[in-house]
């Protein structure tokens, strides 16, 4: 399980389609995402007071982008210093090479793993399955969907598309001893129950990171359920592993940072568990772990911070606030997409990572309604963002830092906007096409089928505006 | 802009509202004429180049925009009555632009492009009398006008001078109604699940009448509306806001 599809694009249109013929996942996304987004808004009684805090947060997060290369040398030795260990990763696969190596050095076998998107993003538990190491999700929503063989639907809210009923069979047949029960609370103490025993045997304990602060070298780990907390304690190794983009200068930056976060993200004003990790157990210390690892990933953000607007998308916290309310995601769910990041920063993300070649076509997957940029808390401008990318998608401009452009561009559909363009820019050739479609509206061939399945065929106007204003000649501005 | 300097403005009618909503394009026209402004509509305009610009066809767009900026080339406002086109003018036709001769033409036509309403309401500040029986409407804004525009409240505040007149808004409001322009086509059934959930909600609200300031809204809820034989008529904004107030046949 790598966690996506090697091809987002291939069969998005069959996984469309089915997404929207599940009555029961339309459902429970209709419900989750409305009650999200109301959650969110309580959070935020203030509108004034929203707006100075994400032009806050967007700043802090500009502040720290604009002098990476320095924050990251920073974070490095500040890192070092506390004793924690740094390795760098450009690509996916020399992020699980290093991390498989790491967990061999101390002979380790069984692995606990909080919630990170880092390592989805690079398949790790894929490497680890090669590698003939267990590695057991932490997060109750990570659990169910791994051991059910799936892929998580949302960055935040794993298992948000299952629904108590599947959950409490899965866990019946999958658990021994474990009877059928719909109880939350029992399900939850089941899991608890199979993860608790994982903490205690696990050797390697990997997590993500929120934010790295460079000043101090301390990473940041945001929670709910504890298991972040075990996960960097108990065992004996501790591996972060974090894309790039995630320092920040200070902590003075953290504090609203994170009331952007976890209230963008679960509308909660703070989390059970904030975890500050300084580095390894010290000498006069009786718990911790004796390692901890970090892995700087690059994996294409590089590429990314290279071009100055793309360089936006690299502000993102991965609080999922935008899929929340994007109406595409609403309506199909995370797993149409065919990618860990799903939902609008996941159309951003993917094709630049992967190539707009094989993930491009999700950038079509969006009606441009601006929902998710309205509600970004660091006000990264999603829609332009997509835009863009449908630019680079159709155009073989030199010099294009994105990977794969030009990829998506179809010969018909270029000739289309050419034709289009000279008839909107030669004033008489528009004027005797929408003469055309008015006068000859009976005429007219009728419209692509994608439109008339759905909806009744347009009909043009008897005259066309520009002829009726034609016929009335010049405005009498002083008529009545 | 000084309300009183106004004498004249441009208009610019998008090509939706010439070839499927003409009389919206004339209830335009008859309201600002009726504040006593000359209504200068540039007979070669044709589009905004919205349709390419979406689909990342930046150079047909701009060979289009082009135009438009040397069309509305004089000190004038400008007034779309579309929140969309006007969204495409006033913020990106800069960034389109950029590298052009007519950048700076086109950041000075940014800061003078209007929506109709916008226009109606904050600047001209006209006062509506309503001459028709009562009814209920319900009022569907675009998402470009809502949050590119920000102008929700000016068609809302223009409906609510009208005393026979009740205004609603569908269950919500704010969620997409699924046109997206090639959207629509191009994620044709994503679109419909969209555009379904807007019908219904639209509906759930008993309104006599469906009302939008945008045309490609209106074609996309209204040609569900009329698919799904359910009976309720869409109309442009602005020809209502005319027709209610007493202007004669358009
Ligand atoms: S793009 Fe913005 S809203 Fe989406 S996950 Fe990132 S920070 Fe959150």
């Amino acid at each position: 399980m790598s966690g996506f599809s090697t091809h987002p694009d291939h069969d998005f249109d069959v996984r469309v389609h089915d997404a929207l013929g599940n009555e029961e996942l339309r459902e429970s996304f209709h419900g989750a995402m409305h009650f999200l987004r109301d959650k969110r808004r309580s959070q935020f009684p203030d509108l004034d007071a929203l707006e100075a805090l994400r032009d806050r947060g967007a700043a802090i997060r500009d502040r720290a982008l604009a002098r990476l290369p320095d924050l990251l040398e920073q974070l490095e030795k500040n890192c070092l210093r506390n004793g924690i260990q740094v390795h760098w990763a450009d690509t996916a696969e020399e992020a699980n090479t290093l991390i498989t190596d790491l967990v061999r050095s101390i002979d380790g076998k069984r692995i606990v793993k909080g919630k990170s998107m880092a390592t989805e993003e690079i398949g790790l538990n894929t490497a680890f399955e090669a590698a003939g190491f267990t590695c057991l999700e932490s997060d109750m929503g990570e659990y169910i969907v791994q051991q059910a063989k799936e892929t998580p639907s949302h960055i935040i809210m794993p298992a948000i598309h299952r629904n108590k009923a599947s959950i409490a069979r899965q866990f019946h047949e999958q658990i021994p001893e474990t009877p059928y029960t719909e109880d939350v609370d029992e399900l939850i103490g089941t899991g608890r129950r199979v993860l608790r025993r994982a903490f205690a045997e696990a050797d390697v304990g990997i997590s993500g990171v929120n934010f790295a602060v460079a000043e101090t070298g301390t990473l940041c780990l945001v929670e709910n359920e504890g298991n972040g907390r075990m996960s960097t304690t108990v065992p004996e190794m501790h591996i972060a592993v974090m894309g790039i983009e995630k320092v920040i200068e200070r902590l003075a930056d953290l504090p609203d940072l994170l009331r952007l976060l976890t209230r963008s993200a679960t509308g909660q004003a703070i989390t059970t568990y904030f975890n500050l990790i300084s580095g390894p157990r010290k000498d006069n210390e009786i718990d911790g772990p004796r390692q901890v690892h970090l892995v700087l990933l690059d994996n294409g953000r590089s590429r990314i911070y290279a071009d100055r607007q793309l360089r936006e998308t690299l502000r993102c916290i991965r609080c999922g606030a935008c899929m929340n309310h994007c109406p595409v995601y609403e309506r199909l769910g995370g797993h149409a997409y065919g990618t860990v990041y799903p939902g609008p920063i996941g159309q951003v993300v993917m094709p630049q990572l992967f190539g707009l070649d094989r993930a491009g076509k999700l950038t079509q997957a969006c009606s441009l309604n601006g929902a998710c940029g309205e509600a970004c808390p660091v006000r990264i401008p999603l829609p332009d963002l997509i835009r863009r990318l449908r630019h680079e998608g159709v155009t073989h401009e030199a010099g294009s830092p994105v990977k794969g452009h030009g990829r998506q561009r179809k010969a018909g559909e270029a000739l289309i906007w050419k034709a289009w363009s000279l008839i909107h820019r030669t004033p008489w050739l528009y004027s005797l096409t929408t003469r055309f479609a008015t006068r000859g509206r009976r005429l007219l061939p009728p419209l692509p089928q994608a439109w008339t399945r759905h909806r009744a065929p347009l009909e043009p106007a008897e005259q066309s505006f520009r002829e009726m204003m034609a016929r009335r000649g010049d405005s009498p501005g002083d008529q009545q | 802009m000084n309300t009183a300097e106004i004498k004249r403005v441009y208009l610019f009618g998008t090509c939706l509202v010439d070839v499927f909503h003409p009389r919206a394009g004339m209830a335009a026209v008859r309201l600002l004429e009726r504040e006593g402004l000359f209504v200068d509509f540039p007979p070669e305009q044709t589009c905004c180049g919205q349709p390419p610009y979406n689909s990342g066809y930046d150079e047909q767009a701009r060979d289009v925009a082009r135009q438009v900026v040397e069309r509305f080339s004089d000190p004038i406002p400008v007034i779309v009555p579309s929140g969309s086109c006007a969204g495409m003018l006033r913020h990106h036709y800069p960034s389109l632009l950029a590298d052009d001769p007519l950048a700076d033409a086109a950041r000075g036509l940014a800061t003078r492009t209007y929506e109709l309403h916008e226009f109606l309401n904050r600047v001209l500040k006209i006062r509506l009398e309503d001459k028709g029986e009562p009814t209920k409407i319900v009022m569907h804004t675009s998402c470009s006008a809502r949050r590119e525009m920000g102008i929700r409240e000016d068609g809302l505040a223009l409906l609510g001078q009208l005393k026979n007149v009740e205004v609603c808004e569908p269950e919500n409001a704010e969620a997409c109604c699924g046109f997206g322009g090639t959207f629509a086509v191009k994620m044709s059934d994503i679109s419909a699940a969209m555009a379904a959930d807007k019908c219904e909600a639209i509906e759930a609200t008993g309104a006599d009448q469906l009302l939008s300031s945008d045309c490609g809204c209106l074609m996309n809820i209204d040609g569900m509306l009329r698919k799904q034989a359910r009976d309720l008529d869409a109309e442009h904004l602005a020809e209502f806001l005319w027709q209610r107030t007493g202007g004669d046949a358009l």
